[in-house]
């Protein structure tokens, strides 16, 4: 009899909860586009950020309600953005690739170091200790936090501790601009090849002193470069990218190679006249 | 609230070794004025002040070089006559380039100051009083650097009960605090009668640490009859010198998480800060010197300096015999001073003490074994936050846990638990990366 009890009351609830769940299933009911899902599962699960939204699902809202265009991820292959753009009917839209760009050159084979650092090995903890050791003081660290950030392994050390990017795994998702304490990180679109290698605001000795590719401030670029493409700022050349900026005359008498052509192939081009590095172990302060 | 007044301390804490006695039986002396002076214009906390001089001017002694640039500012003025060989960027202990100053002494720049407006500390108003100290240039000397004239303030709705006097000068190595009150008492109480107009104070109690009985024992033998002054002993324990700390240990009051000394009626002053005031403002003068121990075992002249602010670090360097081979230099103490990176860098308003180690002292980056969970550091920690818990969310990067959960932003950095950490865990380091991470996320 007790046992009845039991089944018919637990049963009388499940019962009850289960037309309370369908009720609600109906009354709350929010419609949402199918597609949605489906272009989610088109989409990389990178969740990187590089479109500019919080994430691929609500990238791939914004695509269904025709926010934006299939173009503007960056990090799916070519044949995967068409895909969507066919399944969404709209254009492909075409966004130039951008990839993420160093500001320094300043390697251990050509930046000294002021004191060693011991302690927590990375970028943001050195950072804080006095700046780092490093003599520059707006120069890469070196302990590669950008290297450990990147989802995409397109950061690798170099063998003078700066971080390369690979352009091709490169999907400008922006985390080394933050990850980097010195902001020595930027994302650029590819086409920008004239770049300035260098973000000290010092000049002439100064500069010399800490490193033998800093940015001088001679102004030898921005006096060659096609009228209004290059104007001196703070000790550093600014690019006008908005001009024509498709010309290696800028970089070629640069005395130190702290404005290059970052070619794609081979990677930064220094000028003719710059300065020719040869050392491959550490350089030291006060040694030529 | 809770309090601990029968054993005149904190709970927790340290003893590391103190190493004063090589410099506080050495009086203070005056340091020569350097063929250079560096000024950067962010010597306190806050906004940086504005340079009003231009290159090539002349200046002298007690010049304002730089004004206040606001109400958290403070101006600058020139330690010595000279000409102002240039205005450009500088380099400061945390590393950034501020703009600064540059000046070459003359050769016969002497010791005379150029004065500005006397304040009467009889008939003086709190404000006027205020607004003297901002304009002396007076910060924190005992190593924070922050503004004086915005502490004293005493917020609308707020009464302030007690001063106190910090002269616990917890910090080991470091003897100037010792010195200034075994020398400048009258600056001292000069300084106290300013303070109590500007903080309409009942009493005032000067904190001094057991290892400074001489000091105490001077200072009570001339309290003026009509200061309401006492000199109170407390045991030695580091970090005593922490405003919380020395509050609790001396009127038994705690201060509430994230809370200030005045919302338990209390203005603490540094008692170096307490002298400059009695020192300058009868005078209207600017501040452009500050005592200073030059210690360490790398040191050959140890002792204690009267320096112009803007020495340059390695002029310093020189002139107290410090070898080439030295590897370690600390500006503040060895607990909660910074690591020195470039000895280009100058003598600021908060420099407190320069610690000069060897190569043999220096440690060589020991090994960092994983936590072992000793609950070492939970028994050091002297605001009773869980060091231990923190240092492994700090390794995981759960920043926002560490700040919500776990107190992370009350941590004052004196550095107790990496002290006693077995396993060598550099916890305050981590602890001062999240805080900034997390201050940086708060602020976006």
């Amino acid at each position: 009899m007790s046992i009845l009890t039991a089944f018919l009351a637990l049963g009388g609830l499940t019962l009850l909860l289960a037309v309370l769940l369908i009720v609600a299933n109906k009354k709350f009911y929010v419609y949402e586009d199918p597609r949605i899902d489906q272009v989610e599962d088109m989409l990389p699960h990178a969740n990187c950020g590089a479109c500019g939204f919080p994430g691929c699902r609500l990238f791939a809202e914004a695509l269904v309600s025709g926010d934006v265009l299939p173009g503007k991820c960056s990090v799916s292959a070519e044949q995967d953005r068409v895909e969507i753009a066919d399944f969404l009917g709209v254009n492909l839209g075409s966004e130039e690739k951008r990839v993420a760009r160093l500001a320094c050159n300043g390697g251990t084979n050509v930046a000294i170091n002021r004191a060693n650092y011991t302690g927590i090995p990375t970028c943001q903890a050195s950072a804080l200790v006095s700046g780092g050791g490093k003599g520059c003081f707006w120069g890469c660290l070196g302990y590669g936090d950008c290297q450990v950030v990147c989802d995409f392994d397109a950061i690798q050390m170099n063998q003078f501790s700066i971080p390369e990017v690979d352009v091709d795994k490169c999907t400008a998702c922006g985390d080394c601009v933050e990850a980097c304490p010195k902001g020595l990180f930027s994302i650029e679109p590819i086409s920008h090849r004239l770049w300035v290698a260098c973000k000290s605001l010092e000049k002439g000795d100064d500069v010399l002193d800490d490193c033998e590719v800093g940015c001088t401030a001679c102004g030898k670029c921005a006096m060659d470069a096609p009228a209004n493409l290059i104007e001196m700022v703070n000790n550093l050349p600014v690019i006008n990218y908005s001009e024509n900026h498709n010309t290696r005359i800028p970089i070629e008498r640069c005395p130190t190679g702290a404005i290059v052509w970052l070619d794609d192939k081979l990677g930064a081009q220094k000028g003719k006249e710059a300065k020719i590095i040869v050392r491959k172990g550490q350089k030291m302060m006060g040694g030529s | 609230m809770f309090t601990n007044q029968s054993n005149n301390t904190f709970n927790h804490g340290i003893h590391p070794p103190e190493n004063k006695e090589e410099t506080n039986k050495l009086p203070i002396r005056q340091f020569p004025f350097s063929p250079v002076i560096i000024l950067p214009t962010a010597q306190h906390l806050g906004k940086p002040s504005e340079i009003i001089i231009r290159e090539g001017q002349e200046v002298a002694r007690g010049q304002i070089l730089a004004n206040a640039t606001g109400y958290m500012s403070v101006p600058l003025h020139s330690p010595v006559s000279g000409r102002i060989r240039k205005i450009t960027n500088v380099p400061t202990i945390s590393g950034k380039m501020v703009p600064g100053i540059i000046i070459e002494p003359f050769a016969a720049s002497g010791q005379e100051v150029m004065e500005g407006n006397p304040v009467d500390v009889n008939h003086a108003t709190p404000e006027e009083i205020l607004k003297a100290i901002q304009d002396a240039g007076i910060v924190g000397l005992g190593g924070a650097a922050f503004p004086t004239h915005v502490k004293l303030k005493v917020p609308e709705g707020k009464v302030c009960e007690d001063l106190l006097i910090n002269g616990i000068e917890c910090e080991p190595f470091l003897t100037t605090d010792h010195r200034v009150m075994l020398e400048q008492a009258e600056d001292i109480f000069m300084g106290i009668r300013y303070l109590l107009r500007a903080t309409q104070a009942k009493q005032v109690i000067i904190g001094i640490e057991a290892n400074k009985q001489d000091a105490a024992d001077y200072l009570t033998g001339l309290i003026p009859e009509d200061l309401p002054l006492k000199v109170k002993v407390v045991p030695v324990k580091y970090p005593q010198g922490a405003e919380k700390m020395l509050i609790t240990s001396i009127l038994g009051k705690e201060i509430p998480s994230g809370g200030l000394p005045i919302d338990v009626k209390v203005v603490v002053v540094n008692v170096a800060t307490t002298a400059e005031i009695g020192r300058l403002l009868p005078h209207g003068r600017g501040i452009q010197e500050r005592v200073i121990t030059i210690t360490g075992p790398g040191v050959s002249k140890k002792g204690n300096y009267r320096i112009a602010i803007g020495t340059p670090l390695r002029f310093v360097l020189e002139q107290v015999g410090v070898e080439d081979t030295v590897s370690e230099v600390y500006m503040g103490g060895p607990m909660m001073g910074v690591a020195v990176s470039n000895l280009d860098i100058s003598i600021v308003k908060g420099t407190s003490g320069i610690v000069v180690f060897t190569e043999r002292e220096a440690k060589k980056d020991p090994k960092v074994y994983p936590c072992i969970k000793c609950g070492a550091c939970v028994d050091a920690c002297p605001i009773s936050l869980n060091p231990s818990k923190l240092g492994i969310l700090a390794k995981y990067e759960e920043y926002d846990k560490m700040a919500e959960q776990y107190n992370l932003l009350d941590c004052f950095e004196c550095g107790s638990c990496s002290y006693v950490c077995p396993s060598h865990i550099p916890l305050v380091q981590y602890f001062r990366l999240s805080k900034t991470i997390v201050r940086k996320r708060i602020a976006s």
